[in-house]
């Protein structure tokens, strides 16, 4: 058996590399006030921004590097008192648009609806690395509050000059400024007019406490809701330009496969048809998408597979090929694991076995490609796009400045829209053809060429002491990645490694990565581990942990929920995980319904607490909690990629069961504000706690412990 | 081979030439602009497309558009009436069910499909109903919240 490692680019969590280069700070700023007008600007220069990028433990390689200084937010106060806010950061339904536009209007003191925000265009917005890593609301909220208090003090600036008086006295509220002694105020547009100030500013200011937010910390709607009820609002797919022609991609039949023949004289042969060959990339663009199918059929082409790993055999597999040098990644030790395995009044050995899984967003990959004078603008649905500006660079010879890259509010993408495939795609077509090309892959297509998030193995070796505190904690993780690998519980004797597989299918980042894999191996162990000690499972959670905030979502969960439970019928069961990660705590709750007749098992109620600091939209919040709940239920109870010698053997809706109506249980979402904590990302965390949860419940309805993710199509006929 | 076919859409009637096997999604968004109506799988696994075609919802990557000539089609774009939302596209905005919102157009359209033949539906015949909607992002709970939102304000409406 092979694998197919060198053709494609590792990426298990791409938030370890290192971001792009700097910015050209001063080329931006010349340009800034040509394209909005006269007005006042602030620049913020945050040395801290690509420091805290980086979450996941032990990259050496980022680690011992200063890391970059980043531009990264940019905020100008018009002539008409407009305010426009500017982030690389793209809008993924996250719902960021809607809480940075809040963080703006709060410190700012301006209403909510004068804020307007443009995201992610690699020519307007500041260099980003990109939107992942639940690192937008961490970074951007205390960015863009000092932007718009830099602003907000030279608006002051502005009036106390005006008035001669000193700016002390003067107040900033609802887009004025007022001087309470003589009763004048001046609108923030009054002010600006005529002006072209800029401020550059460090970004250590201090800024107003979450507990004087007035617009921040609301359950505000989500902005331009209106154009997404009306179906008006252009994803990319919606683009269409003048002139613009369809493209289709020649895929080969399964991965690694290469050509052997090829004759494309009856694509050639048809009319408006481009057809593009170059290496191993074989495209096609023409006036109508049916006419880019057809003429993508008509190429006759004979292909050189290769057998590889398939599915049945991936956790063999994966544990057989760990590299040798994996222990260069992660490894975390404390006090000697095997003394106190050896010391252990009881010992429980597992290992954990995780599946690939697909994002499948609704929206596919997308990009639409346009070329004029030697320069490329391209519109596509991506989480970086100055790394897919940087790339067509590279593969087209140009330079950075002479291709843009924008991105429209995107169908969705949770961690799979990293690439920039198809942005390649269109570009590549449209440079040939001469005309604009769109390209949408189908939904085969992004189940199959996209990426996965990996599947992983996790092998755990633990060690309890007669009262029920741990003992010994050995950790494993093969292939699946590092983030949430490292236990929150208190225990003397540790290791916890990462070991890393090459490549068997391309993959890649997913929400949360691999902190559902990591969590759901801990957490399905601690309860097992519970039951070795005849313990309740919140009891020896707790015996375990002082972290007082994971502590606080455990009490909230368990109280929302009724912990500990008393069954009243058959087949049903209730379990419990928590967890820590990227700044945010969660406690998951599950009941768990099994018939036994039918074979059926159905999460039916989940109560959930999350705690990210402080809350800047308690309504956005809770969309994404409860989102991530019924997303992760999907992971943990029946997705999985089927594969077979480099062919997906189910990249359908119909084959590849998603959660849908009939799934969803009932769900209470505590949601925790802590106002004296900076806000943290909450795009993830919510998502990694309901697999264990779930799989707990099982055990404790039918008394079958499954190790393996999804938990119903690999464990229930063992039930 | 293409066809010169006549159909309606929103009320509006269109000669549109195609090959009458091309699936009606693709004949709306790039021959009539009317994006609204999104590809999801072009399988009719998900809802994405749907429309309404003579009233009822269908997967419009399902149907052939030289079937759908006889019948009216109504699409996303044809629900606002004078600037004036339609009840159950004002619901989901009231009840915030989205996030992505790439499922939207769907979802609405099948709503309004499901509550035209049922005025006052129980949760589970909205469940059951929009059991093949898939929302990625999980906003489910918040559709049906909106659904039952929406009959509520259409009955008020028709009072």
């Amino acid at each position: 058996m092979k694998t197919i490692q060198g053709k494609f680019v590792a990426e298990p969590e791409r938030f370890e590399f290192s971001a792009a280069p700097m910015h050209q700070f001063e080329l931006q700023r010349r340009d800034f006030f040509k394209i909005l007008g006269a007005g006042i600007a602030v620049f913020v220069v945050a040395k801290e921004a690509l420091a805290a990028q980086e979450t996941a433990p032990g990259s050496p390689s980022f680690h011992n590097e200063e890391p970059p200084r980043e531009i990264s937010s940019w905020l100008h106060v018009g002539e008409d008192g407009t305010v426009t806010g500017f982030t690389g950061k793209a809008e993924m339904g996250q719902n960021i648009r809607t809480s940075i536009s809040q963080t703006i209007a709060d410190e700012l003191r301006v209403p909510f609806e004068s804020v307007r925000l443009v995201m992610a265009d690699t020519t307007l917005t500041p260099f980003d690395a990109g939107t992942f890593g639940s690192r937008t609301t961490p970074t951007m909220t205390p960015q863009f509050r000092r932007v718009a208090e830099a602003a907000r003090n030279l608006l002051i600036g502005v009036a106390a000059k005006e008035w001669n008086v000193a700016p002390e006295g003067l107040v900033a509220a609802d887009a004025k400024v007022a001087d309470p002694s003589s009763n004048r105020s001046l609108t923030y547009g009054e002010l600006a007019r005529g002006k072209s100030l800029a401020q550059n500013l460090p970004a250590e200011d201090p800024v107003t406490p979450a507990t004087e937010w007035k617009v921040a910390g609301k359950p505000l709607p989500k902005v331009e809701g209106r154009a997404f009820v009306t179906g008006s609002h252009q994803y990319t797919s919606d683009i269409r330009l003048k002139g613009m022609l369809y493209g289709k991609v020649l895929r080969p039949p399964s991965f690694g496969a290469t050509l052997t023949s090829y004759d494309d004289s009856a694509a050639k042969a048809m009319s408006g048809v481009t057809v593009v060959r170059g290496g191993d990339f074989v495209g096609v663009a023409a006036p109508s998408a049916h006419e880019a199918q057809k003429a993508i059929d008509s190429i006759r082409t004979q292909w050189k597979e290769m057998p590889q790993v398939s599915s049945k055999e991936i956790f063999s597999y994966l544990i057989k090929n760990a590299e040798p040098t994996s222990n260069e990644r992660f490894r975390h030790e404390e006090g000697s694991a095997e003394q106190g395995l050896s010391s252990a009044a009881h010992r429980l050995d597992a290992t954990y076995n995780v599946a690939y899984i697909a994002h499948a967003p609704l929206e596919p990959r997308a990009a639409v490609a346009q070329w004029a004078d030697g320069k490329l603008t391209v519109w596509t649905g991506t989480q970086r796009p100055f790394a897919n500006r940087d790339e067509l660079a590279s593969i087209f010879h140009i330079p950075e400045s002479s291709v843009r890259v924008i991105v429209p509010d995107t169908g969705a993408a949770y961690g799979g829209k990293h690439t920039s495939d198809a942005a390649i795609e269109a570009a590549r077509l449209a440079h040939t053809a001469g005309k604009p090309v769109k390209v949408v892959w189908t939904r085969e297509e992004e189940f199959t060429w996209a990426y996965f998030r990996p599947a992983g193995v996790i092998e755990v070796k633990s060690g309890v002491a007669a009262d029920g505190r741990l003992t010994a904690w050995e950790f494993h993780n093969y292939h699946s990645g590092m983030s949430g690998i490292e236990t929150p519980y208190d225990v003397a004797n540790q290791l916890t490694q990462y070991h890393q597989v090459p490549l068997v299918l391309r993959s890649g980042s997913y929400r949360g990565l691999a902190a559902t894999a990591n969590h759901f191996a801990r957490e399905t162990h601690m309860d097992a581990l519970a039951r070795l000690v005849k313990m309740d499972q919140l009891e020896f959670r707790m015996k375990n942990l002082s972290d007082a905030r994971m502590r606080a979502v455990l009490e909230a969960a368990t109280k929302s929920f009724g912990w500990p439970r008393k069954k009243t019928q058959e087949g049903q069961g209730f379990g419990l995980a928590c967890g820590f990660e990227k700044g945010s705590y969660v406690a998951t709750c599950a009941e768990l319904a099994v018939d036994r007749s039918s074979g059926n098992a159905r999460v039916v109620r989940v109560a959930e607490a999350f705690e990210c600091g402080a809350i800047v939209n308690p309504d956005g919040l809770r969309n994404q909690v409860v989102g991530a709940i019924i997303q992760g239920l999907g992971g943990a109870l029946f997705e999985a990629i089927e594969f077979e010698n480099g062919r997906i053997k189910n990249p359908h809706f119909a084959t590849y069961r998603v959660p849908r109506f009939r799934d969803v249980p009932e769900i209470e979402a505590i949601l925790l504000d802590r106002k004296d904590i900076p806000s943290a990302g909450a795009g993830e965390t919510p998502i990694m706690a309901i697999a264990p949860a779930a799989g707990n419940a099982f055990f404790d309805a039918t008394g079958t412990r499954l190790n393996d993710l999804p938990l119903v199509s690999n464990g229930l006929r063992a039930a | 081979m293409a066809k010169l076919m006549e159909i309606e859409v929103n009320g509006k009637r269109y000669a549109v030439n195609y090959p009458p096997d091309t699936p009606l999604l693709h004949v709306l968004r790039d021959e009539l602009g009317l994006t609204g109506t999104k590809y999801g799988c072009g399988e009719g696994q998900c809802g994405a497309c749907t429309v309404l075609l003579g009233g009822a919802p269908r997967r419009s990557c399902q149907i052939p558009v030289s079937a759908v000539a006889a019948k009216p089609i109504t699409t996303i774009e044809g629900l606002e009436k004078e600037g004036k939302l339609h009840p159950v596209q004002q619901a989901f905005l009231d009840a915030g069910a989205f996030q992505c919102a790439y499922c939207t157009s769907g979802m609405v359209m099948s709503s309004v499909g499901l509550l035209q033949t049922n005025a006052n539906p129980k949760q589970e015949e909205i469940v059951q109903f929009l059991q093949g909607n898939i929302c990625r992002c999980g906003t489910y709970p918040r559709i049906i919240e909106a659904v039952k939102h929406a009959a509520k304000l259409m009955q008020g409406s028709a009072r």
